[in-house]
């Protein structure tokens, strides 16, 4: 069988899949601004407790990663190899200082009972308690997002390394920077929903 | 080809070839409709008495659940587009393989996997999931059976979805031979290409549901729970945002079928090419706006009914026209009575009798009447079981000549077919008449004035099951001792009967260079018996 090239149709099959992910969010955004309509008040108060300065950092974080993968592809597309490495790399590191700020603040929040079930978190209000649901859901799969992401780039370096992702053929590469603007543009939404609606 | 233990295992299981690919399919496929139809005569037998008889009220509800999950998820969503999609598109549009073939060979690993895991959540954990297809919270986030597992199962199977419509439809923009225009596309392909949108399109929402019902049950969140701010009304319509798209995906491929063999077998072009494209392409459209009509009763505003009910009217007008359209082709044509055509006429009847009730369904007024009786099991027995398995079982015989290079016993096969249709119209009529006069769906025990009615249905379920018995026997039987056919045996005009039968792992030596539409028969040659 004859493995056929078509950089054309790998772009239009990576940005279907792209709209199905957003979909898979879209259900999600759906919750929440029903359940925002319902507990205007409760969000408010809710989104006082998230702090708006670790949540800007991570964004600030996750941009910074989301041009570093640009740059990597277009490193490979000039023909540097080790040039598209690096940017990966530093795209890698960025994605691990954002999981490990989620971290802190997950634990954070945790450790004081505020989470499904918690025992600060079920003495309040249900609009309350929606919040912190579907903020742990949300974030949570954004969170599960970016290790995914991180898989199909180290992927990719292995697709590097191997030979068949070149400076010819760099669309796995410009496919996976694709997959992680998506990360970052999800998170771009998730930010000032959840933490700016104060 | 079956060379040995383990080249046999690399030749098939983990082949590119999109052929073999369909054919696995359309074994795990065949296999789990067995499995699900055995179920189905069990729930029938118990049915057959009032009371309860051999099984109790809680193995009841496994009972459904399991045939609901497998025959919807595992059988009628994948089953024409995964099997013979993946058969025939390639073949049909004159291409070498589809887009990512090893996409392909994923997805299919994929619907083997969430197969497999809903069954094992069956025989593991608190016992099978005894909440309905629907898997409707707040039941479903409370009831300690094994729900989770068997969700999990459907996500995997909703992502297998996802890819191979993603792969279609790259497929059939970017592999089309030369001069094979938008306009000379297969109907067949046409409506492949409609379900994937939709498979595209709606199956995420499905994913992200069940995932909610799974973080639900392990984390306990509430997004559901009213005491925690969630709303359970809210499960609803995400679940049938998914689902009521989802009946498209079942019936879209089965109608791309029929519009592939009635003018076949009646050596006329089809009438309105361009009017059955466009129906399916407002099939598509219109029936992702509709998914509140499974809510009338759920407590819905009043505008909200009404809006929904006057959708669901409109999405049943473009079905209509593909009918009319058929009917037409039809009209003053030569026809050709064989098997192929007989099930596409049992397809037409039986889903003109389950649209039709679709619409008694549809209007608000009579639904609160017969919502959540056996007359919803009627309506979707009639179109899934009479339009997508007969539109299965029509392709099978269409394109069994193709896959096998031999020919089953007509006789036996028209016999089976007119078994078949009268085995289902005994199994389900009765339960639209049981539905209308007030017997509930999902109880496994009746009033004794249902008695006759529900004797009536368990006896089709049994010709049913003749009909289905003979018909497996005889494909299996002539898949050894059939007479060989050679390329073209219906004298069909597509490129897939261009090709020697079974089709070569190359497909086409020479790429085919398309100069007429799909069903243009002037220049057919005979068959050649090659
Ligand atoms: C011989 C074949 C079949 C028999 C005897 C049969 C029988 C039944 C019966 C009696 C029920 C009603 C259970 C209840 O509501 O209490 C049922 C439900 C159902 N069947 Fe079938 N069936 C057959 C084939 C099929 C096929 C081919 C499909 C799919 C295309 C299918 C899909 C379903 C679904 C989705 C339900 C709904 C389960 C629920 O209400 O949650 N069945 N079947
Ligand atoms: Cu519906």
């Amino acid at each position: 069988m004859t493995m056929h090239r078509d950089y054309q149709g790998a772009k239009m099959g990576m940005w279907i899949f792209l709209f199905t992910e957003i979909l898979l969010f879209g259900g999600l955004f759906v919750l929440y601004s029903v359940t925002l309509g319902r507990y205007p008040t409760e969000f408010h108060e809710a989104s006082k407790l998230l702090d708006v300065t670790l949540g800007t950092t991570n964004t600030v974080v996750l941009i910074t990663s989301s041009l570093f993968a640009a740059l990597s592809v277009v490193g490979l597309q000039r023909g540097d190899r080790k040039l598209a490495q690096g940017f990966m790399a530093a795209t890698l590191v960025l994605a691990c200082c954002f999981l490990v700020i989620k971290y802190f603040e997950w634990s954070h929040k945790i450790h004081a009972g505020i989470y499904p079930g918690g025992e600060t978190l079920i003495q309040w209000a249900p609009g309350k308690q929606a919040f912190f649901a579907l903020y742990y859901t949300m974030t949570g799969l954004h969170g599960l997002h970016v290790i995914i992401g991180m898989g199909v780039f180290l992927w990719v370096w292995t697709r590097i390394v191997a030979g068949t992702c070149t400076p010819e053929h760099f669309v796995a590469l410009e496919n996976a920077g694709l997959y992680w603007h998506l990360v970052d543009l999800i998170w771009i939404y998730l930010f000032p929903l959840y933490y700016l609606i104060t | 080809m079956a060379s040995g233990g383990k080249s046999w295992v690399r030749e098939w299981l983990f082949t590119l070839d999109h052929k073999r690919i369909g054919m696995l399919y359309l074994w795990c496929i065949t296999a789990f409709f067995v499995i699900g139809v055995c179920i189905g005569m069990v729930i029938r037998m118990e049915l057959f008495w009032p009371g309860k008889d051999f099984i109790g009220q809680q193995a009841y509800n496994a009972l459904f659940t399991v045939h609901g999950v497998i025959m919807i998820f595992i059988v009628v969503i994948p089953s024409i587009p995964a099997a013979f999609g993946n058969l025939f598109l390639p073949l049909q549009l004159g291409a070498e393989d589809v887009a990512f073939p090893r996409l392909n060979t994923f997805s299919f690993w994929l619907y083997v996997i969430g197969g497999a895991t809903a069954l094992i959540s069956l025989f593991t954990g608190g016992g099978a999931p005894d909440t309905g297809w629907t898997f409707y919270v707040p039941f479903s986030a409370v009831t300690t059976t094994n729900v989770s597992v068997a969700v999990a199962g459907v996500f995997i199977l909703g992502f297998s979805s996802i890819l191979t419509g993603l792969n279609f439809i790259v497929t059939i923009h970017r592999l089309r031979a030369p001069g094979l225009t938008w306009t000379r596309l297969t109907l067949f392909a046409w409506a492949l290409y409609a379900t994937a949108w939709i498979q595209v399109l709606a199956t995420p929402i499905l994913s992200i549901t069940v995932v909610l019902i799974i973080v639900e049950r392990l984390l306990g969140l509430g997004i559901f729970d009213p005491a925690r701010g969630g709303d359970p009304i809210l499960y609803q319509h995400l679940f049938w945002i998914y689902s009521h798209p989802a009946v498209y995906i079942m019936i879209l491929p089965a109608m791309g079928v029929i519009s592939d063999i009635i003018p076949v077998f009646c050596r006329k072009s089809i009438f309105g090419y361009k009017t059955i494209v466009g129906s399916s392409l407002a099939i598509a459209f219109a029936g992702s706006l509709v998914w509140a009509h499974h809510m009338f009763v759920s407590g819905m505003s009043d505008t909200a009914v009404m809006v929904f009910s006057f959708l669901t009217f409109i999405v049943a007008v473009p079905s209509a026209v593909k009918v009319f359209n058929w009917l037409s082709t039809m009209y003053k044509g030569s026809i050709r009575l064989e098997p192929p055509l007989i099930y596409a006429l049992g397809f037409i009847f039986l889903f003109a009798m389950g649209g039709i009730t679709g619409l008694v369904l549809g209007s608000a007024g009579t639904d609160m009447h017969v919502h959540d009786t056996y007359f919803v099991v009627g309506h979707f027995h009639y179109v899934i079981f009479g339009g997508t398995g007969f539109g299965m079982f029509a392709a099978i015989h269409y394109w069994f000549p193709k896959m096998y290079g031999r020919m089953y016993n007509r006789k036996q096969a028209i016999t089976a077919a007119l078994i078949l249709v009268v085995g289902l119209n005994g199994l389900y009529f009765p339960m639209y008449l049981l539905g209308l006069e007030g017997m509930p769906r999902r109880y496994y025990d009746y009033l004794p004035q249902f008695t006759s009615l529900h004797r009536l249905s368990t006896y089709g379920s049994w010709i049913t099951f003749a009909g289905l018995a003979l018909m497996f026997y005889n494909l299996i039987h002539s898949r050894y001792r059939g007479e060989p056919v050679g390329r073209n045996p219906w004298k069909a005009a597509t490129l897939e009967w261009t090709l020697p039968s079974p089709p070569p792992t190359h497909n086409f030596d020479t790429e085919p260079v398309v100069t007429h539409g799909p069903y243009d028969f002037s220049e057919v040659r005979d068959d050649d018996h090659a």
